[in-house]
């Protein structure tokens, strides 16, 4: 299992690293409520200059986006994809359109996902050093030596990523190569969603004649667009508000050490209002975009609003409603999905980090009036985040509804150290063994 | 009270238009939920609106797309596909005989109209530099059929032509506008008289043939050369002809012995023996001593400076005789 781990992820970080280098690859963000795709393309500038300081752009230039295209989503639930073909349809949509616009073909496509219950482990290991000097070869021993929780059948690993690296008793080692020291132990966090998720959204693209290229969990992608870097830095949680789940992401010391998800967004907000009110969906949707909110003062109550409706009954159809009104509908789930995030992050020991910026992000925290509640549910240091901005990402695309798209491509530009991209030690291959048995053969004969 | 309603609201929706493939998305909707005069009509209806209402492209259409996207196909397109088109349509037109005769017989009236436009019509030659008989040889030996194109023209050659002949030292052929022909000659100038068992030729000063000559009193300006193998050697004749100008009218010619030196034939049967090296300076000796001592006057039939540290002198027959004589009578003991 675990190999087949490895050989999956390395195929895809292979796939990645061909695509980088043929310069053009999609990045597909499967949300909810809607279906995003950027192409990119890859022009080798922008890396760090050669004394290894910070650009302007802090190394993000890498790339361009060339491409760019939304569409509705359909067939996708809670971030997981209930009706393949819809789905299929959806991203072909998209593809298309985004192709269309770069006028150039894409052959690999990095797809992102909220949902798939991800479930996070801390992994930890302890080694003696053989040479007392880190190696990459130790530091590929030190991850293997890390004890695999029982994470369950039918479910992946899609990160696994060492957060911290300790040696001696020297802990906050970012890169301990070359160092000198006697034992060396690391944290790695792990995450692990539902395998039939990943295998659907696999298929999917597979259909589209698409090479998947590497697979990344949205809240994490999002986190990396939504958070500046001193957030990513001193501890910060990022709460991507979609339309279908609610994806909340704990970072320190720049990696993701939580993430989870609630299955809660925007489209249960409009499907409240469309019951509260007795409208079609497409009409809660556009009352809620366009006249929400979560805090009601007194003018709300003299604020009519139209809500329409397509009964042909001419009173049915001019029924008006007040925004305070709308509020006391909107403002129960949107506390409850905030609820829901708090028992997350106090479940995760959000509370002992030492800085609690929380930052919403996602098409859902541009409800009017959002961080005011989210400060008196999460904890007073809440702001309203947007994705990071990137070359030749169109003015449309820059909301922050597409904060994970963004991160996405970011984190295709500069993917982070996981565990596969470190080589097994020798010990875990079978030639090792049969060299073993060889040994003992020559020791006993 | 509907009315006081109105008034109160604040809020009214702009139309929202979405963009893009959705925009089709949104209009399919919108048709559906407007158009309620025709829901009787049933299925078939619901089956065109919820296939309109699918922006999604097609499996089809998606590869076809992709496939238009790729860089070979594309390039295809462009150069390969107009390429093979016109090439399997020409090679088909070509493959007929009679279609082939018929488009060569085509081009060629095509060419002759262009070619035979009066603009390019040459209807006479002008030779300019050369002498009568020389234009009439040149004429002779360019065999034009005027008005001729001037495409037809192969105005080098004829140059080449003109230039082969004997008198002709250069020549250059144009067309000129106005369609005629120029012929621009430089003649050669004959320097020097050729005697040889043929007959008397005219060379210039480079030893070339210029023409035949009737009689020596024809050309009496011209010195006279002869000898075998005397015209590879005009360019020193003429040079020992101007050292030897102070002889004057006793000068008779030069000849060439062995086709390898050069005799000075003067009146009276006088001859200077001249050596192969260094010729001109020989001359100019004999010329220093005739000058003082009135060698050339006295009965000397020939002069030999064939070897340079020993000229010799060869009386005549008269001469040697008297010589003779007068010895004789000294050695008497007078």
């Amino acid at each position: 299992m675990m190999t087949d781990l490895y050989q999956s992820q390395r195929a895809m970080r292979q796939m990645r690293q061909q695509a980088i280098q043929r310069g053009v690859v999609a990045i597909l963000d499967v949300g909810s409520s809607k279906i995003s795709c950027l192409v990119l393309r890859f022009d080798g500038s922008g890396r760090l200059s050669d004394d290894a300081s910070v650009g302007s752009m802090a190394g993000q230039t890498g790339f361009r986006v060339i491409g760019a295209a939304t569409t509705r989503s359909r067939g996708v639930q809670f971030g997981e994809i209930t009706a393949m073909q819809e789905t299929e349809r959806a991203i072909r949509t998209a593809l298309q359109a985004a192709q269309k616009m770069a006028d150039i073909r894409v052959d690999h496509v990095i797809a992102c996902f909220s949902g798939a219950n991800p479930r996070s482990y801390g992994l930890d290991a302890e080694v003696e050093l053989e040479t007392q000097v880190v190696t990459e070869a130790e530091i590929g021993r030190v991850l293997n030596a890390c004890e695999v929780p029982e994470y369950g059948a039918g479910r992946e690993v899609l990160h696994a990523q060492p957060v911290n690296f300790a040696l001696d008793n020297r802990s906050g080692l970012i890169d301990p190569r070359g160092q000198l020291g006697q034992t060396l132990s690391v944290d790695m966090h792990m995450l692990t969603v539902d395998s039939t998720a990943i295998r659907n959204l696999a298929h999917c693209i597979k259909r589209c004649d698409l090479e998947l290229a590497g697979i990344a969990n949205s809240g994490y992608v999002s986190g990396v667009s939504a958070l500046v870097e001193d957030e990513q830095e001193l501890g910060a949680a990022c709460i991507d508000l979609g339309g279908g789940t609610t994806s909340v992401s704990i970072f320190l010391k720049k990696h993701m050490i939580f993430a989870d998800c609630v299955r809660m967004g925007g489209d249960h907000v409009t499907g409240d209002i469309s019951m509260g009110l007795g409208v079609p969906t497409a009409n809660a949707e556009r009352i809620k975009t366009f006249s929400g909110g979560v805090h009601a003062t007194g003018a709300d109550d003299r604020e009519m609003i139209d809500i329409g409706g397509d009964t042909g009954d001419w009173e049915h159809d001019r029924r008006t409603v007040s925004r305070a009104e709308l509020i006391g509908i909107m403002r129960p789930r949107v506390e409850e999905i905030l609820e829901e995030v708090r028992v997350r992050l106090d479940a995760a020991g959000f509370d002992h980090l030492p800085s609690q910026q929380i930052v919403l992000t996602g098409g859902g925290s541009q409800i009017m009036g959002l961080d005011g509640l989210a400060s008196r549910i999460l904890g007073q240091r809440v702001r309203l985040g947007r994705p990071l901005r990137v070359h030749g990402l169109p003015q449309s695309a820059t909301g922050p509804g597409f904060s994970s798209v963004v991160g996405l491509s970011l984190f295709a530009a500069h993917p982070q150290d996981e565990w596969w991209d470190f080589e097994v030690p020798v010990d875990r291959y079978p030639a090792r063994s049969l060299r073993r048995a060889v040994k003992w053969f020559r020791d006993n004969w | 009270m509907q009315s006081l309603k109105r008034t109160l609201l604040p809020i009214r929706f702009r139309p929202h238009l979405p963009a893009g493939q959705d925009a089709e998305f949104g209009a399919a909707g919108d048709a559906e939920a407007t158009g309620s005069a025709i829901r009787l009509e049933g299925l078939t209806r619901l089956k065109s609106g919820a296939r309109k209402s699918d922006p999604a492209p097609s499996r089809l259409s998606y590869r076809m797309q992709r496939w238009m996207l790729t860089p070979g196909i594309r390039l295809g397109l462009r150069i390969g596909v107009p390429f093979c088109l016109v090439f399997a349509l020409g090679s088909g037109f070509l493959a007929s005989e009679k279609r082939r005769d018929a488009l060569n017989a085509f081009v060629a009236d095509v060419r002759a109209s262009i070619q035979e436009r009066p603009e390019f019509m040459v209807k006479l030659m002008a030779i300019d530099g050369a002498g009568s008989n020389l234009a009439a040889d040149i004429r002779e030996v360019v065999p034009i059929d005027f008005p001729v194109s001037s495409f037809d023209l192969d105005v080098e050659q004829i140059r080449q032509v003109i230039t082969g002949l004997d008198p002709v030292r250069n020549a250059s052929v144009r067309i000129r506008p106005g369609g005629i022909l120029q012929v621009d000659v430089v003649e050669r100038q004959p320097a020097v008289i050729w005697r040889t068992r043929g007959g008397l030729e005219m060379l210039d000063e480079t030893g070339a043939h210029v023409d035949d000559l009737a009689a020596r009193g024809d050309r009496s300006d011209l010195p006279l050369v002869a000898g075998e193998g005397a015209d590879k050697h005009v360019e020193e004749a003429l040079r020992l002809l101007a050292t030897a100008k102070p002889l004057g009218d006793r000068m008779r010619g030069l000849v060439r012995i062995g086709e390898r030196r050069w005799d000075v034939v003067l009146d009276r049967g006088q001859r200077i023996l001249l050596p192969e090296q260094r010729p001109v300076q020989a001359l100019e000796r004999v010329l220093a001593v005739n000058e003082v001592q009135d060698l050339l006057e006295r009965d000397v039939a020939d002069i030999d400076m064939r070897l340079g540290a020993r000229p010799t002198i060869r009386m005549t027959e008269a001469a040697n005789a008297e010589w003779w004589q007068s010895n004789k009578t000294s050695g008497n003991g007078q």
